[in-house]
């Protein structure tokens, strides 16, 4: 059964391969290709799982070694691969929701000429994913590492005749590059201090190693998951990534890319579990992403970006909940599930609605879209109230349950934690909220004469049901008898911490503070008819729109300052440097250009010289016998 | 000839001999460098030959010293006469001097090689002079003889081959291979033709009855001399007597003369 | 008179003949002052001969003169081409071996 693994990866890169040589001849095959492949890994992956289900909770782990990679004396690089529980739940995530949108993609992508480059690309994007969630050592799962980011790049400039686009994708790759630096570093430590990649001897000698190396490693580790998975400090391509075509969108922020992160470090669980200083540093991300996207999204008037900025805060909670650790992992893995459903879910809902409205993406250009788009409708609602943890749908049940671990961290830590993630579901109750009023609810807003709303087509609709489906029943089902934790134990390891708060105050405090966030956004943006044109605006509010000034910051500091440095850099090196080699070449060609004039080919004056030299000579023989 | 070779102290005869003809062979020295033409250098230079064959002589180095006379003032020296017949005159004869504080360094170094010579020469102990009374008792022909062809055979086989390769070398060097046809005659006018050359024969020099001499160019029909009726070497020299001037104030000196003798003659009429 | 003066006028000659080598530009009459120089050695070698009483210095008197003649060959048919190909006999004329 393990054989079946390295098909699962097989499957869409044959599929990549395929269409990316294939050239014009595959065109009108090439989407239904790129979607059955797609299809074939999720089987695959199904069978799997099946297969998994039937062994003891132990057992199940699975490991394939495929062949060697690098082997050299001292050097050992191979390719094998893990299949466990972790891996499983990625795999089945990725290629699900991955062949969901594959599907949506043939009916949106339809009327562009390069779809088949497009899906591609997609079947790219889907095995460089696999390979980093199946890779059995470090080595491996950055060559996936860097093939995401290879196909985000790819994705998000897909309409590179767009100058905006082909900047976003540059921006996201070189983003991205800082977060690769510190995986490579992380693995070059790896390397020396433990003489290995693979998961198994690393996570086995972590415990003997020292605190600086064992931090180093962490750190290294943290920052390459900041920037997979858009956390501050590495947020800023997030937002812009949105260039990207719709599917595209769904696919990075829900099955793919930004889950990476907190794949590695849950998957780094061993590591972080050493350092509790690096643990703290990670909480601390997660805490700041939380607000930071949540802010972001209540300002934002374009329907991607506001869910980017929702993506950013949820993917806070995930990371907020691995640096807590074995109280926390598996609930950040549940949340990671739940949301690539209603995230996935409300990117197609929002690609439907642009879809519908003329690829127009100004939330404030919308309204009253219920009754044009009820499928649409329906299931980007299922799929807000998902993410607002409505309760009894997914995000209730993991939400709560990262709420919950935040207290339960204990001490002032836990109350501070609790607290910000209890703020961060008001403000997404509040954000989601204002999205979902714009845009479904209240006046038309837009120009009746040139924007015909309308329901997209059954491939689009389609895989927002089954999603829609997702929102509602998976968090309930991962929760019945802590289903989802015992499943994930094996891998990471489970502890219930001391919360407190009892769980049904925590419930409780959810409930109101979702109340209060919904309310708020329905005084401002249900009661009242939302302008067309955006006010104003407070301090914070115009701050937000930018982002939260995240690129002025990064142009003001790094690029500035990288100005700077290079200028005085090179203000050094001319005057000084240069000062230096030019004046002792200036000083040698001045002295040879005296010296030249000697050389006046006068064989006379040689003549002299030689006479002058005999004197000279006779001087110093007689010299020679006076002493 | 003295023949008082032996002692450390010369006879006055030498002494006057050297006092004399030493003078007289530094003048010539100092004329060979300081005489304009080369041919007035090489006759100077003779001379001072002559005389240091005159000191070989009495320094007891007879077949020297006649071979001196031979070699050098009859062979050497008439080489240089005939190269400096064929060179001719040029610009080089020139004393002026061209690159820049080449005289003073030359004066400063010679000066200062002269005084180091003289002063390690008055500085060695050279009181003591053997003398040639043994050496020459067989005959100096002789003694050099049995030198040469004992001690010195192999470095005298040797100049044997030196010489015989100067002498090649001589040839070669002024040997030139013909690497094209003769030109034709009526090649050589043609091509005196386009290169606008002059063509007919140049005019002879020499004008009127009285200055019919190589030296003196033709008079144009204005009355100014022509350069290319004079031989071109006396040109290079600048050898050209201008007679234009000459025989103009001639002709006026006559013109005076006959006027005086016409107006005495007009007088007496009266 | 003590003979140590014949050394003197050969050193005499000597720098005279150097310093013409020096001063003249014509090639001609640097080979005369090289010449002269040589001819002021052969002095100080017969000289040298009576100093010690030997003939060995006349000896080397003579090969000078040989090794002289043959200088003189070689050297005047080098001057008679050098003129042959630069109409000049100047010394200065052949230093295109400069920057």
């Amino acid at each position: 059964m393990e054989n079946l693994i390295a098909l699962l990866i097989a499957a869409p890169l044959l599929g990549a391969a395929v269409l990316l040589c294939g050239g014009r001849r595959l065109d009108a095959v090439g989407h239904w290709l790129g979607t059955l492949l797609a299809a074939v890994s999720f089987g695959l992956g199904v069978a799997l799982f099946a297969d998994m289900l039937g062994r003891s909770a132990d057992n199940r782990a699975v490991h394939k070694h495929l062949f060697s990679w690098v082997p050299v004396e001292g050097f050992q690089a191979d390719v094998g691969f893990q299949l466990d529980q972790l891996s499983m739940t990625f795999v089945l995530l990725i290629t699900g929701v991955g062949t969901l949108i594959h599907i949506y993609s043939i009916g949106y992508m339809e009327h562009d000429e390069n779809r088949r480059r497009f899906f591609g690309y997609l079947n790219l994007f889907l095995a460089a994913m696999l390979l980093l969630v199946l890779a059995d050592n470090y080595l491996l799962l950055y060559v996936g590492w860097e093939g995401v980011g290879l196909a985000s790049y790819l994705l998000i400039g897909f309409w590179q005749h767009k100058p905006s686009a082909a900047t976003a994708a540059k921006k996201a790759f070189l983003v991205n590059r800082v977060g690769d630096m510190g995986l490579s570093i992380a693995i070059m430590v790896m390397f020396t201090t433990w003489g290995s990649f693979a998961f198994s001897t690393v996570f086995n000698q972590v415990g003997e190693t020292g605190w600086g190396r064992n931090t180093t490693v962490g750190l290294m580790l943290l920052l390459a998951a900041c920037g997979k998975s858009a956390q501050v400090p590495l947020q800023s391509w997030l937002g812009d990534a949105m260039e990207g075509p719709t599917p595209v969108s769904a696919l990075i922020h829900a099955a793919t890319m930004v889950t990476a992160g907190v794949y590695l470090i849950t998957r780094s669980g061993a590591i972080f579990n050493q350092v509790q200083d690096v643990q703290t540093v990670v909480v601390i991300v997660g805490a700041v992403t939380l607000l930071f996207g949540a802010i972001v999204g209540c300002a934002k008037d374009d329907i991607k970006k506001a869910l980017a900025g929702s993506t950013m805060s949820q993917i806070g909670y995930m990371i907020l909940a691995t640096g807590l650790g074995p109280i926390g992992y598996a609930f950040a893995i549940m949340h990671l599930v739940t949301h690539g459903f209603f995230k996935a879910g409300l990117f197609l809902g929002a690609g439907s609605v642009m879809h519908g409205m003329n690829d127009e993406v100004d939330m404030r250009k919308y309204g009253g879209l219920r009754k044009y788009m009820p499928v649409t409708f329906v299931t980007f609602g299922l799929g807000y109230l998902a993410i607002i943890g409505f309760p009894g749908l997914s995000g209730f049940w993991s939400k709560d349950k990262i709420i919950e671990a935040a207290f339960a961290k204990g001490g002032t830590e836990g109350w501070i934690l609790g607290a910000v993630t209890l703020l961060g579901a008001a403000i997404t109750a509040y954000y989601m909220t204002r999205v979902m009023l714009m845009t479904f609810f209240g006046e038309k807003r837009w120009n009746e004469e040139e924007t015909h709303p309308h329901e997209s087509p059954g491939t689009m609709t389609i895989p927002m049901i089954v999603l829609a489906f997702g929102s509602v029943l998976a968090g309930g089902l991962f929760s019945i008898n802590e289903s989802f934790v015992k499943w994930l134990e094996p891998v990471t390891s489970f502890s219930h911490g001391d919360s407190p708060v009892s769980a049904g105050v925590v419930t409780a405090s959810t409930i109101v503070v979702l109340l209060i966030g919904v309310g708020l956004a329905w005084a401002q943006y249900g009661r009242k008819p939302v302008p067309v044109v955006a006010p104003r605006g407070s301090l914070l509010t115009r701050a937000a729109r930018r982002d939260l000034l995240q690129d002025d910051f990064n142009h003001v500091v790094l690029v500035r300052g990288g100005e700077h440095l290079t200028r005085s850099l090179v203000y050094v090196d001319h005057t000084l440097v240069d000062g230096v080699v030019n004046g002792t070449a200036a000083g040698f060609g001045g002295l040879s250009g005296r010296l030249r004039k000697l050389q006046n080919g006068f064989a006379r004056s040689y003549a002299v010289s030689m006479f002058g030299g005999a004197a000279v000579l006779i001087a110093a023989t007689l010299l020679m016998r006076a002493v | 000839m003295q023949l008082a070779v032996s002692a450390t102290q010369t006879s006055t005869g030498e002494a006057f001999q050297f006092w004399v003809l030493g003078t007289v062979a530094v003048i010539g020295a100092l004329c060979t460098v300081l005489m304009k033409k080369a041919v007035h250098s090489a006759l100077c230079l003779a001379g001072t030959m002559i005389i240091l064959a005159v000191f070989y002589l009495a320094n007891g180095a007879y077949f020297l010293g006649i071979v001196q006379v031979v070699v050098y003032t009859g062979a050497i020296m008439m080489l240089f006469l005939f190269v400096v017949m064929l060179v001719g005159v040029t610009a080089a004869d020139s004393l002026k001097e061209t690159i820049k504080g080449q005289r003073v360094w030359a004066a400063v170094c010679g000066i200062g090689f002269g005084v180091l010579l003289v002063a390690g020469i008055a500085n060695a102990n050279l009181k003591h002079f053997d003398g040639l009374k043994q050496a020459n008792a067989g005959g100096n022909v002789e003694g050099l003889a049995a030198l040469i062809f004992t001690k010195y055979v192999f470095a005298f086989e040797i100049t044997g081959a030196l010489l015989i390769t100067s002498a090649i070398g001589a040839m070669v060097l002024t040997h030139r291979e013909r690497t094209e046809r003769a030109k034709t005659q009526r090649e050589l006018s043609e091509q005196r033709v386009s290169d606008g050359k002059h063509l007919p024969p140049l005019p002879a020099p020499g004008v009127y009855a009285r200055h019919n001499a190589v030296d003196i160019a033709g008079l144009l029909p204005d009355g100014t001399p022509s350069e290319l009726t004079v031989n071109q070497t006396l040109r290079g020299r600048g050898q050209i007597r201008d007679v234009s001037s000459e025989a103009l104030s001639d002709l006026k000196a006559l013109e005076q003369r006959s006027t005086e003798r016409l107006g005495r003659e007009e007088e007496a009429a009266k | 008179m003590n003979p140590v003066n014949y050394l003197y006028l050969s050193a005499l000659l000597f720098t005279i003949g150097a310093a013409g080598v020096l001063i003249r530009r014509n090639a001609i009459v640097v080979f005369m002052c090289v010449e002269l120089m040589l001819n002021a050695c052969n002095l100080a070698f017969v000289v040298f001969s009576r100093m010690h009483g030997n003939l060995d210095g006349q000896i080397i008197a003579f090969f000078t003169m040989v090794v002289a003649a043959a200088e003189v060959v070689v050297g005047l048919a080098i001057i008679v081409s050098l003129f042959r190909s630069r109409h000049s006999a100047s010394v200065d004329d052949a230093s295109l071996m400069k920057l």
